[in-house]
């Protein structure tokens, strides 16, 4: 018994910290964040600066990368990159809206 | 070389936790259980324990402190009693459920209200079902030695021990003890290995909210829900009775004192009045049971070590030829019976044993019991049933109700 | 099994003379030997008593004791507020520090009494504890002369165990001092 308890590596609540370890969490939220590549900054200028989204992301869905990508399949849609970007780049759009504008 | 000391049984405590060499401490003080506290606290000043101490302001502090300490590997020691076990106990079911292998002495205490000091075993009852194993000890000898298995059987099985002793009664008594050779300690025990290994290298998220459902992983595997946790935690408690079995066998072996692994059993061999108790309560029955022979009664006791797990199957086996079963008790499971007997009964369901059980629930706040009182109780509780009283009966006894 | 009752107040040193009393016996040969305090709170001055069992074999008892085979006072008032002699067992002993002889005392009791001037002996020591004369340990001088239970040899080296050797050797000094000093009545007095 034991020394199949010692292999048991979910003896206790003990997670791994991974990508997708609660699995994908983008369908939580209504709303998303959409970029306008054109007044992000590291984009407009093409080289890297600002980066407040990926900054202030508390689910570090935003990459550090030109141009600056949103994984949407874990977003939870809270708004915050919007609220910090300084040059109103990133709009939060209803998914609805969103989906039809696609 | 083993030595032999007179000591009492907070002592003997302590030092068996200078023998198992923990790496940190955490205690609050409180009576009966001060006196151990304060001399781990001077093995630590001495150099003689080298482990970290840390000074909480509170019991749920302490278990707090340990939890952390254990999850990253660290061998865990603390003490407490009464109030002070209660002010822990959200705590005890955070390590029970992390399956951290912490051991605790809890000097046995009466819980206020109204403030006691003094011995009864209602504390650690009354976290009978938080996931520790419990262990109850009838004299100092088997303080030091059960300290030392605890720590053997909790850390090979995952679950948190609490070594229970009557306050005052053991704690502040001065006996015989030998105490062990350290290198045998060191050899009886191996190291504390943690079950999940957690570093900088290896981050771990620890006890996230779990769901009523199964989840996947990252990796796509399907991992436990909330109640799947409980399930492996209960799996494992009934188990770990083969662990404690075993872990007394291999102490027995190596330091040549057995203390009957689940239970302990006084002159049963042609015995058919059972007494049966918990910790120095049922050694002085001990001296009621040669009372009673010597009255032409053949009276035996039942001595029960570990309470969680229940012992079921020595129970069983030991009481299967019981005309009658006298339980004394320090503890009252409220709206029902004496704590014990109550789980007592219910283990005894299905088994076939159908002996009346008297129960007298017993010493509640430091009453004192006499072996005698205890050899008229069983006197009274034949008579009854030699009469053809066949019913359960609870009785508080030398308690002066209106 | 001899059970004895030590009598005395807070900071007489009532719970060390038991534990010595235990540690002698012990390293005399006795297998069975427990002491303890009277259970709970202690306070300074305040009335308590301490216990100390010895037996050939062990002990399995832990209850307090009802009745003594020994009961010795420490402290004389207390024979006025404290049932001493009604818990001392018939054909058993009594011994009280006192300035007063046996002949003093008229107690009803089927029991021996023994009697030694603790304080006076602990003055010519000079030996004070707390601004109060060191009365526990010549009692058990007066304990090894009457109670046939324990030799003066084992109580100096029971001393020896609690206490360093410097202590233990003053202590002895009034101890043998008591020793030679203690009376006793007659068995039915």
């Amino acid at each position: 018994m034991t020394a199949m308890e010692k292999k048991d590596p979910f003896i206790a609540g003990i997670c791994i910290p991974a990508v997708g370890e609660a699995g994908k969490t983008g369908d939580w939220s209504d709303l998303k964040p959409v970029i306008d590549q054109a007044k992000c900054i590291p984009a407009s200028k093409n080289k890297p600066a600002c980066f407040l989204c990926w900054l202030y992301c508390p689910d570090a869905v935003v990459t550090m990368t030109i141009p600056v990508t949103i994984d949407l399949d874990y977003c939870k849609g809270c708004g915050i990159c919007a609220e910090e970007c300084p040059a109103n780049a990133i709009k939060m759009v209803r998914k609805v809206e969103c989906d039809e504008s696609l | 070389m083993s030595h032999c000391e007179l000591i009492t049984g907070n002592e003997a405590a302590a030092y068996a936790v200078k023998l198992v060499k923990p790496h940190v401490i955490a205690a609050y003080p409180i009576t009966p259980q001060t006196s151990l506290s304060e001399k781990i606290s001077l093995y630590i000043e001495s150099g003689e324990i080298k482990a970290e101490y840390v000074t909480v302001e509170s019991e749920h502090s302490a278990m707090t402190v340990l939890i952390s300490a254990s999850t990253m590997g660290a061998r865990t020691f603390t003490a407490t009693s009464a109030n002070g076990l209660l002010y822990m106990h959200e705590q005890l079911h955070w390590a029970a459920g992390s399956r951290l292998p912490i051991v605790m002495c809890c000097v046995n205490r009466g819980v206020g209200a109204p403030w006691s000091i003094f011995n009864d075993q209602q504390d650690s009852f009354s976290q009978r079902d938080a996931g520790w194993i419990q262990m109850y000890c009838r004299n100092n000898q088997e303080i030091i030695d059960t300290v030392i298995q605890a720590y053997r059987i909790a850390e090979e099985v995952y679950i948190p021990v609490m070594v229970c002793y009557d306050g005052f009664i053991l704690s502040h008594t001065m006996m015989p003890v030998e105490i062990p050779e350290e290198s045998l300690v060191q050899e009886f025990l191996p190291p504390y290995t943690p079950h999940t290994e957690i570093s900088p290298e290896s981050p771990k998220t620890v006890n996230p909210v779990f769901f009523p459902w199964r989840r996947e992983n990252h990796e796509g595997v399907l991992c436990d829900g909330y109640m799947e946790k409980r399930y492996k935690l209960q799996d494992a408690l009934l188990h770990s009775a083969d662990i404690i079995r075993r872990t007394n066998r291999d102490f027995a072996a190596m330091f040549g004192r057995d203390w009957g692994g689940m239970t302990w059993e006084y002159r049963t061999d042609d015995a058919d009045i059972f007494i049966v108790g918990m910790g120095s309560l049922a050694m002085e029955a001990t001296v009621a049971a040669d009372e009673l022979r010597r009255g032409g009664i053949r009276a035996g006791v039942l001595g029960i070590r570990v309470f969680r797990p229940f012992p079921c199957r020595e129970v069983a086996d030991a009481l299967r030829g019981a005309r009658a079963i006298i339980v004394f008790e320090k503890c009252v499971s409220y709206g029902q019976t004496g704590g014990f007997s109550t789980d007592l009964k219910a283990a005894l369901y299905g088994t076939g044993i159908t002996a009346p059980l008297h129960n007298y629930v017993a010493g509640l706040g430091g009453r004192d019991v006499k072996a005698r009182e205890l050899t008229e109780a069983v006197e009274g509780s034949l008579t009854a049933i030699d009469g053809g009283d066949g019913e359960h009966k609870t009785v508080w006894l030398n308690c002066f109700t209106g | 099994m001899q059970e004895i009752l030590w009598y005395g107040r807070g900071g007489q040193g009532v719970v060390l003379a038991a534990q010595i009393l235990a540690e002698s016996a012990f390293l005399q040969g006795y297998r069975g030997v427990t002491s303890a305090p009277m259970f709970g709170p202690e306070r300074r001055g305040a009335p308590l008593t301490a216990s100390t069992r010895i037996s050939p074999e062990s002990i399995r008892i832990v209850s307090q004791i009802e009745a003594a085979d020994i009961s010795v006072v420490l402290d004389e008032s207390l024979m006025d507020i404290m049932s001493v002699a009604g818990r001392t067992r018939k054909g058993g002993l009594l011994i009280i520090n006192t300035a007063r002889t046996c002949g003093d005392f008229t107690i009803d009791g089927d029991f021996r009494i023994a009697v030694v001037d603790a304080a006076r002996i602990a003055r010519e020591k000079h030996m004070f504890f707390g601004g109060l004369p060191t009365v526990n340990t010549p009692l058990l001088g007066a304990l090894a002369r009457v109670s046939g239970i324990i030799s003066l040899d084992y109580i100096e080296k029971g001393l020896k165990m609690k206490m360093p050797d410097t202590h233990a050797y003053s202590n002895f000094e009034a101890i043998k001092t008591a020793f030679e000093r203690t009376r006793v009545t007659q068995e039915g007095t």
